[in-house]
């Protein structure tokens, strides 16, 4: 089966009562998600291990100023007579931190923006969607760009400032579904039988959204990388760690082109597309998998298929 | 008149929001570390005298609420402030790059939304054939590279065949009109491309899932009951219906294409609105880059306004 055909076949059990085991579950039925997962957990492992794997030195000349893909140096070298396995490895290691710490920031405030407003409902939930709604509308990367170059270029400002403008879409998927789990049997059991807020949310209703919240981890940590590239390409990237984005942009700046030089400046964004690719496959075969609309065609004739009337009911998702 | 209602509602939203992002802007250049008088009171000897000076000069010896209210009052005259690089008002700036941005950044976008729509609709229709496979790997492979590299390659692909930066060629000197035009389409052809195709990878995903969901609804299954060819269900029941999600989501999509314009007009020298940032962030020119974002951000709030009006009159029912 092609990559392409993920979104295709939602397993037939995906999205019904138990949440448990969902992401392997769904892995296991779609080899494309399986492919982009097992990537990112072998890039995952490199970026990890890159002080110990990379064959060269980074801040050293190893051979000549772009010098051409051999055997010693099998993409060849950059502007700096760097190695380019060993630029990639360590990029690698940047973009990662940047995306996995930047989702991170914006799980926990989407998280909770979604969780409080779809669960306490009323007047914070009017409030926290208005909020959410102003975000959503004023562009990110343009106030990405302020706020990066006020702040300064580092690290730990990038992390913050995509972390904080990417929480939206996360809040609003959240505070959808944590409103349908509010009004399920069990949990008005629960709450007859005394059991507090925090219980509630943390027993009740957090393992019904845990696959939602994975699948949007997942798609942000993409849009994360991505926004990572983009700000290091404009020059506000954190001048002493190397990251995919600063590796595009040294190249583009050094006229990488005009040089001829298309190993410096291929495979990075080739490495930036397949983790993005990766990301997306899974995050999107996990959220075509929670959504049983899309299980039903009544066009396509091999596909052909009557809307499951189980989960149809109160419980339904 | 619930219609009357849901209008005014929207244009309410966006006012608002258009203030909030004014409110943003503010706080956020006043709060950038130094204010104009701590750098330019930086010369040897600068007395406290200078300084005073200088600050009621700039206004900063007011509160910041009055500062604020300046500050408004400022803009409701579409005064931006002056360039710190060229010394020209903001707004002349901002308007000629705006002028140079448009063009580009609609033959992109038309360009995305009718191939996008098009493939989008041919792959949910095939589902689960090879056809499908093919449009949905494309889509998410040009949706996966990042939109400054995805430039990059186009100039190594076209160069010599295509002007890969600039907007005209500078030595033709007042060129005759049609090989002034022949030249602009020229320059603009790898700037837009790029843009579409970015933008045709997630339009493609936005019109297949959208379709994919109206497929499911028990009318098409009537329709088919009823015996209509499938290429009418696909036109007259599943794509008008699948209208009210593409649009939404290509109304959201905007704030990526002005980010997407930024790292375009980056990598071809391309004179608009994007570059303006870049330059601004280059060179520090904050009342460019404030210039700058304030009207990237109008922009999307007004494009999402219009898109949302579209949306009532697309299905009239819609009142939320």
């Amino acid at each position: 089966m092609s990559e392409a055909s993920l979104f295709v076949e939602a397993p037939p059990e995906a999205g019904t009562k138990s949440s448990r085991g969902f992401l392997l579950r769904t892995l296991r039925h779609q080899p494309a998600a399986m492919a982009g997962a097992l990537f990112l957990v072998s890039m995952t492992v490199t970026a990890i291990l890159a002080p110990w794997i990379a064959p060269y030195p980074l801040h050293e000349q190893v051979g000549p100023v772009f010098g051409p893909p051999s055997w010693q140096h099998l993409l060849g070298l950059d502007d700096g007579g760097i190695d380019m396995v060993t630029l990639l490895i360590w990029g690698l290691r940047t973009s990662l931190v940047v995306g996995f710490a930047a989702t991170f920031v914006s799980m926990v405030i989407g998280g909770t923006v979604g969780v409080v407003a779809g669960y306490f409902g009323g007047g914070i939930d009017t409030v926290l969607m208005r909020i959410t709604d102003y975000f959503l509308v004023i562009p990110d990367v343009p106030l990405m760009i302020v706020v990066a170059a006020i702040w300064g270029p580092s690290l730990f400002h990038i992390i913050i400032v995509i972390g904080i403008l990417l929480w939206t879409s996360t809040a609003r998927v959240l505070r959808a579904q944590v409103k349908s789990v509010r009004e399920r049997v069990y949990v008005k059991r629960a709450r007859a039988l005394g059991a507090g807020h925090t219980r509630i949310v943390v027993r009740h209703v957090l393992p019904q959204v845990a696959p939602l919240l994975i699948a949007s981890t997942v798609l942000t940590i993409a849009v994360a990388i991505f926004d990572e590239t983009a700000l290091s390409f404009l020059g506000l990237g954190d001048p002493s760690n190397i990251s995919l984005g600063r590796i595009i942009e040294n190249a583009f700046e050094r006229a990488a082109i005009s040089t001829g030089a298309w190993w410096a400046i291929v495979p990075p964004g080739v490495l930036v597309a397949m983790l993005i690719l990766a990301c997306s496959l899974v995050g999107g075969s996990l959220e075509d998998a929670l959504n049983p609309r899309l299980r039903v065609a009544h066009l396509s004739a091999r596909t052909f298929r009557l809307r499951p009337l189980v989960g149809r009911g109160e419980d339904a998702l | 008149m619930r219609g009357t209602d849901y209008v005014l509602k929207r244009v309410g939203f966006a006012i608002v929001t258009v203030f909030v992002a004014v409110t943003i802007n503010f706080v956020l250049f006043r709060l950038a570390p130094g204010t104009a008088v701590s750098n330019l009171s930086r010369v040897p000897h600068a007395t406290q005298q200078l300084r005073h000076a200088l600050e009621v000069q700039f206004g900063l010896d007011k509160s910041k609420w009055q500062q604020y209210v300046i500050y408004l009052k400022q803009l409701a005259h579409g005064n931006l402030g002056i360039s710190y690089e060229n010394e020209q008002p903001v707004s002349t700036n901002l308007r000629i790059a705006l002028i140079n941005t448009l063009p580009m950044v609609t033959l992109g976008t038309v360009f995305a939304i009718v191939f996008g729509t098009f493939t989008g609709v041919i792959a949910a229709w095939r589902r689960g054939t090879k056809t499908e496979g093919l449009t949905v790997s494309s889509a998410l492979g040009f949706y996966a590279m990042p939109t400054q590299w995805l430039g990059l390659m186009l100039i190594i692909i076209f160069a010599g065949v295509l002007p890969t930066g600039g907007m005209t060629n500078e030595f033709l000197l007042n060129p005759p009109f049609w090989t002034h035009v022949k030249d602009l389409a020229s320059h603009i052809l790898l700037p837009a491309l790029t843009l579409g195709l970015v933008l045709y990878g997630e339009y493609t995903l936005i019109v297949r899932s959208a379709m994919l969901e109206t497929l499911g609804e028990d009318y098409i299954l009537t329709a088919r009951a009823k015996g209509l060819k499938p290429r009418t269900i696909v036109r007259k029941h599943a794509l008008r219906n699948a209208m009210l999600p593409i649009t939404t989501l290509i109304a959201l999509s905007l704030g990526y294409i002005v980010a997407g314009a930024i790292l375009i007009e980056t990598v071809f020298s391309w004179p608009g609105i994007g570059r303006a940032v870049y330059e601004a962030v280059l060179q520090r020119d904050y009342p460019m880059l404030e210039g700058a974002f304030l009207v990237l951000t109008f922009s999307v709030i007004f494009f999402n306004l219009v898109a949302d009006l579209l949306y009532f009159k697309l299905d009239p029912r819609i009142t939320e």
